[in-house]
């Protein structure tokens, strides 16, 4: 059974273009209304990242903190984020969904609980912020057992023999970290170091499907475009922060960001 | 789960960095793995290194003010007419508190690194105003990052550290204290890790910092022993070992060279801290039996819901104030060579006035929650156990808590 992500990549290479993932946290503002803005940005996007807010999050910067914040205090619990993917499935069945959190949540959760729910509810990939190689090699192969694909992080302070070993541990997808920074950091290197970077890890296995995140903007997206994969997270949550303080309607507005980021790259 | 003998406990986590196979280990981004890695060869190189353990014996001695006192406290033993209490005076260290051991060490390792920044968290002030002080010291930028709600009321630390040259960044996401500070800390080191050093302040986050910390506080009970055998002429055959426990930084140092004593002879003692009395919040996970979570990189027990958000603590003492502990001291518990219990702020506070009241020794309100439990069973015991508690911190940053609770005349 091939995982839906693969076809997401496949599909966007056919277009010629970088596949284009959205990160936004569940929960935000609302239950009901993070499953709104996913319906409504599903068209434009190929995968869906949502996030899983936790409240010591030691690698997110402001964006996403405000939002993560926001959806814990308007109560968002675990199993309500496995219901927000059950019904966006619903809708639409085919588009790949990556749970992205910190560990603890799963810890708490139990590891196997908790994949059996991301099963349930069609959840097709996991990104686990501080559950870095080796550490996660156990659930790694947990979640490949379920066909879940776990998406290993790489960083500019990756050194090449861990590339190489983390690269052949990994399954079809990566995560390039594009700079030292927290998530909604402003892009400190430029597009040419950060794609130099990519095509290192590219080289080791082209296979892989990598993407890059962290400082993509509606305007940087498109100088990295050559790349497998682009993740906007901070951009968005900021988006969903700003209508709610100018009393208008995060779906719409965040729509039309998102509808942006794809017209740039197609 | 077993403690060796023979092996520093600092030096019995497994290849991944956990002590008794679950507490500790590098639960962080990708992108510290280096960095962390980096300080592990550093650190593990150094530390056996005689020129750099002589390096920090000088600066122990000469810059940090070594030994600090061990004295009897001859009032509070005959008030409460039990056991003799004594105390391990480290206040007397240079800045006010054992925070200056760490932040010692970590200047040492970011010169040898080539770093000329160094960040660090704080909680109640000292282990920034430490890290400051050694920054200053050993020529290094420095970065603090602290509570919005702990820059209030630890405002005489926030001074020193500004008169350091060291900037303080405030902290305004969730509590506010030093769980927030210690977050916004890893951020920035996140961010920044080529050209910045980091300082945990206490035995808490990446397994390497866990280490850093307790290999550098050992000093408080180096000095304890050969103390203990010019009074004594020996180990006492009765010796009971107080201390408060926040990150677990202090009480780490404070009992490590008799960690292979038994605890018949050696018994530990950690305090949490309770909160106030009235409120069910506090920051006593192992005496409340919390769960095991991972907070700063660290598996240990800690303040958590059942969906694994982090806590809030609450307690009068801002260097306790902390949801999690340090995995040595997880590993301690399990393994039962150390007790732990927890005084709640109102209890603090009775010793504080106590101690006071009896002595010239005026603890902050951290070592004033393990007086509390100290001078409750001292009562019970017989005269010829030697109580001794550490008094890490001195009063004077918590002058205006201590005004505010109990009024002018305890300041
Ligand atoms: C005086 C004093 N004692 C104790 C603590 C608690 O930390 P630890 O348990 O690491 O010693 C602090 C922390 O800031 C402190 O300032």
């Amino acid at each position: 059974m091939s995982n839906p992500i693969s076809h997401a990549f496949k599909k966007a290479k056919k277009e010629n273009r970088p596949a284009l993932l959205t990160y936004t946290v569940a929960g935000d503002n609302s239950k009901k209304q993070s499953l709104e803005i996913l319906k409504s940005i599903s068209k434009k996007v190929d995968i869906i990242e949502i996030g899983v807010p936790h409240n010591t999050p030691v690698a997110d910067g402001s964006q996403i903190q405000t939002s993560s914040y926001r959806a814990i205090k308007n109560g968002i619990k675990v199993n309500d984020i496995f219901k927000i993917v059950k019904n966006f499935k619903k809708f639409d069945r085919n588009k790949p969904v990556i749970l992205m959190g910190y560990y603890n949540m799963i810890f708490r959760y139990g590891e196997n609980e908790f994949l059996k729910n991301c099963k349930i509810s069609g959840v097709n990939g996991l990104i686990v912020v501080d559950l870095p190689w080796p550490e996660n090699k156990k659930f790694a192969s947990k979640c490949k057992k379920r066909s879940i694909f776990f998406i290993q992080l790489l960083s500019p302070t990756t050194t090449q023999k861990r590339l190489k070993k983390i690269i052949k541990d990994s399954h079809e997808m990566i995560y390039f970290i594009s700079m030292l920074s927290t998530t909604g950091g402003k892009l400190k290197v430029s597009s040419k170091e950060i794609l130099s970077n990519y095509y290192k890890i590219k080289k080791i296995n082209s296979k892989k499907n990598v993407v890059i995140g962290f400082g993509i903007t509606e305007k940087t997206i498109k100088s990295l475009k050559k790349a497998d994969g682009l993740v906007v997270g901070s951009a968005i949550c900021k988006e969903i922060t700003n209508s709610i303080k100018k009393r208008q309607n995060p779906v719409t507005n965040v729509y039309n960001v998102v509808n942006r980021l794809r017209n740039k790259i197609k | 789960m077993k403690l060796k003998k023979g092996i520093p406990v600092i030096d019995q986590g497994d290849k991944l960095g956990f002590w008794g196979g679950k507490f500790g280990g590098n639960f962080v981004p990708e992108t510290l793995k280096k960095p962390i890695e980096d300080l592990e060869i550093l650190f593990n190189k150094l530390k056996k290194d005689k020129n750099f353990i002589n390096e920090r014996d000088k600066y122990f001695k000469n810059w940090v003010g070594s030994p600090t006192r061990f004295i009897k406290l001859e009032n509070l033993t005959k008030y409460v007419g039990g056991a003799q209490i004594w105390s391990k005076v480290v206040s007397d260290a240079n800045g006010g508190a054992h925070k200056i051991y760490n932040a010692t060490v970590h200047c040492l390792l970011a010169k040898r690194s080539g770093k000329k920044v160094i960040c660090g968290d704080t909680g109640a002030g000292y282990a920034g105003k430490m890290l400051s002080m050694a920054a200053k010291k050993f020529g290094l930028k420095c970065k603090i990052f602290m509570g919005a709600k702990d820059i209030q009321r630890q405002q005489p630390n926030v001074r020193a550290i500004k008169k350091n040259g060291a900037e303080v960044i405030p902290v305004y996401s969730g509590s506010q204290t030093l769980v927030d500070a210690v977050s916004e800390c890893m951020r920035y080191w996140v961010a920044n890790c080529d050209k910045v050093a980091m300082c945990v302040g206490s035995t808490v986050g990446p397994a390497v910092f866990v280490r850093i910390c307790g290999w550098s506080t050992s000093q408080i009970s180096r000095e304890l022993k050969t103390q203990l055998v010019d009074e004594f002429g020996s180990v006492p055959k009765k010796l009971k070992l107080y201390n408060c426990v926040g990150g677990g930084s202090s009480s780490f140092g404070f009992w490590n060279e008799f960690m292979d004593y038994d605890k018949k002879q050696c018994e530990f003692i950690g305090v949490e801290a309770g909160g106030p009395a009235k409120s069910k919040k506090h920051a006593a996970p192992l005496t409340y039996g919390s769960k095991i979570g991972i907070l700063h990189g660290a598996a240990q027990y800690v303040n958590q819901n059942t969906d694994g958000q982090i806590e809030e603590t609450e307690s009068i003492s801002a260097g306790l104030d902390y949801p999690g502990i340090s995995p040595l001291h997880c590993f301690l518990k399990d393994t039962k060579r150390a007790r732990y219990t927890a005084a709640s702020d109102e209890e603090a506070l009775n010793a504080y006035k106590l101690v006071t009241k009896f002595e010239k020794l005026r603890p902050s309100l951290e070592p004033s929650h393990a007086f509390s439990i100290a001078i409750t069973e001292s009562k019970k015991f017989s005269k010829d156990t030697i109580v001794v508690v550490n008094s890490c911190g001195d009063a004077y940053k918590d002058r205006g808590i201590i005004e505010k609770k109990l009024g002018r005349k305890y300041v």
